[in-house]
């Protein structure tokens, strides 16, 4: 995971409410062997609707309980790698919040009159660090728990979280270290 | 203090407060590609090849199929194909298709001894719980779970709270440990053990083979628990004695001393106790499309009580009050990592002898593994088996999930010895009624459901 740098972006906005995890990334799409190259198919029926436009900016930017639905953590994967760092919603699903940090994305949550300033705004910065939004005209903070901020900060995913206790780790299997079952031996 | 089986356990794999090790890690193709692919972008290694097996079994054809270049699906060749490529760049031992000890990940592990008591056991599987009947604490996990596992050998969890559920009495003739879990949770709901690690004891757990606590740990999760335990006795360490990755000799006996430690103390406490009357259970068969709508086989179907029950019985094409001996089967399915094992098949097998499958049905008999395939033809099952009419199958999941070739077809009704009777579980609009391998194998002579305490 690359550390979450502040950035600057042009905004895609997505005003819609309740958008669920089927339409972020649907179902026929689970059944990939990879964890890359979901983008492609990012709101895939969507898509197809007159009038779409949804250029990849690092900012998406969306109405109310976003994510809501299935659990499939193929939906902010899709969307990572269709090129967002951050989404800006008036509110979040709580499990797809907590799978965007997985991956890296910030989910930002504002109140709706903010969300329409930088859905109408031509460009935002997003600065995780001071906890910040800012657009021509505008800023709002908001808030991230500690320890996902620190995570994203630096670029930190579970796994790199919990490597940091490699030692209690090793020293747990050292002493724990017994005759069996060893699958490499059958 | 006194504790828990599942508090010891727990306590043991503790490495840091909310930080658990991960005895052993099963791994199958449906769950695992993208965790392999994760540690692949991230430039990470399996950290335990060591504690780490894998097997093909949701995916993979019965009809014989060698090797997986062969399988006709696309997907299903890929996502098998993908697991023996991961294997092999990550050093994980695989068991795939064309492997003498292939089969259903949760029969493969404790046929090789693999499972063993006191251990914590993971697989990106919800039917993991099936291990606990070692005396294991053992659940299923998320794929980005799954990397984490692969990654660190840890997982991150809060502990569930605890739960015992206690059998009363002895059980009647031709009822077994499939009934006692069916009729658990049509009294407790598919929600009433959420959130907690069940323990399950009383005389009639003491009983049983490993066989049948395993078919009672498997469907701890049909009734919502992350996992369900029974604490290790002399059953259990004869079981596991000798099976290849059982400790040998002078350390058998040594592991078997401080197995016989995994109980829990007197006066321990649990979040929650039930109490069942096993004498008072029937031979049991859903009605319905959760396993929460069961009933006995000497009573109907009964009136709906929601509009759930309503559609439930649409979808299953049933009447409230028909007899549930009335109702007749287009197809029966042996198998599952519920009931595949080799005294589920004996157990069968004695039922079948000798007789003919109904003409109206098509019946089919699937190993939960390669290895219990050949020591049910060892046996000379299959002979009884095939004479009788039934299909007789090569290892996997089969019609479980209808995810293989193995389904049933749009209206087609199936007696079946697995866990999820969900409305197109074994195949689009297929009506699924779980039971007993015993039931399951009069139900075949039949063709309808039969109590099989009366039956000759
Ligand atoms: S047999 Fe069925 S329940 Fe068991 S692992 Fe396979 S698909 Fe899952």
């Amino acid at each position: 995971m690359e550390p979450f740098e502040t950035i600057t972006s042009r905004v895609s906005a997505l005003m819609r409410d309740d958008v669920d995890t089927d339409q972020i990334m649907p179902k026929q799409f689970l059944k990939r062997v990879e964890r890359t190259g979901f983008g492609e198919y990012l709101f895939y029926d969507w898509a197809k609707e007159d009038g779409w436009d949804l250029p990849r900016n690092q900012v998406l930017v969306t109405g109310r309980n976003f994510g809501c639905g299935s659990s499939r953590e193929h939906a902010p994967w899709g969307l990572e790698d269709y090129g967002f760092k951050a989404i800006v919603a008036e509110s979040f699903a709580d499990i797809f919040r907590s799978n965007c940090t997985k991956c890296g994305l910030l989910p930002i949550e504002l109140a709706r009159p903010d969300v329409e300033a930088i859905a109408a705004s031509d460009s935002v910065q997003v600065d995780l660090a001071a906890q910040e939004v800012r657009w021509d005209g505008g800023q709002a903070s908001f808030e991230i728990d500690e320890q996902i901020k620190h995570r994203l900060l630096n670029g930190l995913d579970d796994i790199a979280m919990t490597l940091q206790q490699d030692e209690a780790l090793a020293a747990y299997e050292q002493r724990r270290e017994r005759s069996g079952p060893v699958t490499t031996a059958l | 203090m006194p504790t828990t089986l599942f508090d010891k356990i727990w306590a043991a794999h503790e490495v840091a407060p909310g930080l658990l090790y991960v005895d052993l890690h099963l791994v199958h193709e449906v769950t695992s590609p993208q965790a392999f692919d994760g540690l692949r972008m991230a430039g990470r290694r399996v950290r335990r090849p060591d504690r780490t097996l894998a097997t093909a079994d949701h995916n993979t054809p019965t009809d014989g199929t060698p090797v997986a270049a062969r399988i006709k699906d696309e997907l299903s060749r890929i996502q098998v194909q993908t697991l023996e490529k991961n294997c092999e760049e990550f050093g994980v031992p695989v068991y795939s298709l064309g492997s003498e000890r292939q089969g259903i990940v949760h029969v493969i592990g404790p046929n090789l001894g693999v499972t063993q008591p006191g251990m914590t056991i993971v697989c990106g599987d919800s039917h993991t719980a099936t291990h606990g009947a070692f005396g294991s604490l053992a659940f299923g996990i998320g794929t980005s779970e799954v990397e984490h596992v692969l990654a660190t050998q840890t997982l991150v969890q809060k502990k569930p709270k605890s739960m015992l559920i206690r059998y009363e009495g002895e059980l009647g003739f031709g009822v077994t440990a499939k009934d006692l879990i069916l009729h658990t949770i049509g009294q407790m709901g598919t929600d009433g053990a959420t959130g907690y690690v069940v323990e399950f004891a009383g005389p009639v757990i003491e009983g049983l083979s490993m066989e049948g606590r395993m078919t009672i740990c498997n469907m701890t999760i049909e009734g919502g628990g992350r996992a369900g335990m029974i604490a290790p006795d002399d059953t259990t360490f004869e079981f596991v004695k000798g099976r290849p990755a059982a400790p040998q000799g002078a350390d058998f006996d040594e592991a078997v001393k401080q197995w016989r430690t995994l109980r829990t103390d007197e006066g321990a406490e649990f979040d929650k106790v039930i109490v069942i009357d096993a004498s008072r259970i029937s031979p049991q068969v859903t009605w319905g499309t959760a396993p929460d709508m069961v009933t006995d086989v000497a009573s109907a179907v009964p009136q709906p009580q929601s509009e759930g029950h309503e559609r439930a019985l649409h979808y299953m094409g049933l009447e409230a009050g028909t007899p549930i001996e009335q109702i007749t089967l287009d197809r029966v399915f042996i198998g599952s990592c519920t009931n595949s094992r080799i005294g589920d098949l004996r157990a069968a097998a004695e039922v079948v002898k000798g007789r003919k499958v109904a003409p109206t049905v098509s019946a089919m008999v699937v190993p939960g593994s390669q290895e219990v395939k050949a020591q049910a033809e060892a046996e000379g099952l299959d002979e009884i088996f095939r004479a009788a009419g039934f299909d007789w199958r090569v290892a996997g999941c089969s019609m479980c999930l209808g995810m293989n070739p193995d389904t049933l077809s749009p209206g087609e009704r199936c007696a079946s010895t697995s866990n999820r009777n969900f409305e197109g579980r074994q195949g689009r609009g297929g009506r699924t009624h779980l039971v007993s391998p015993q039931m399951a194998a009069a139900a075949a002579i039949e063709g309808r459901f039969v109590d099989i305490r009366t039956w000759s």
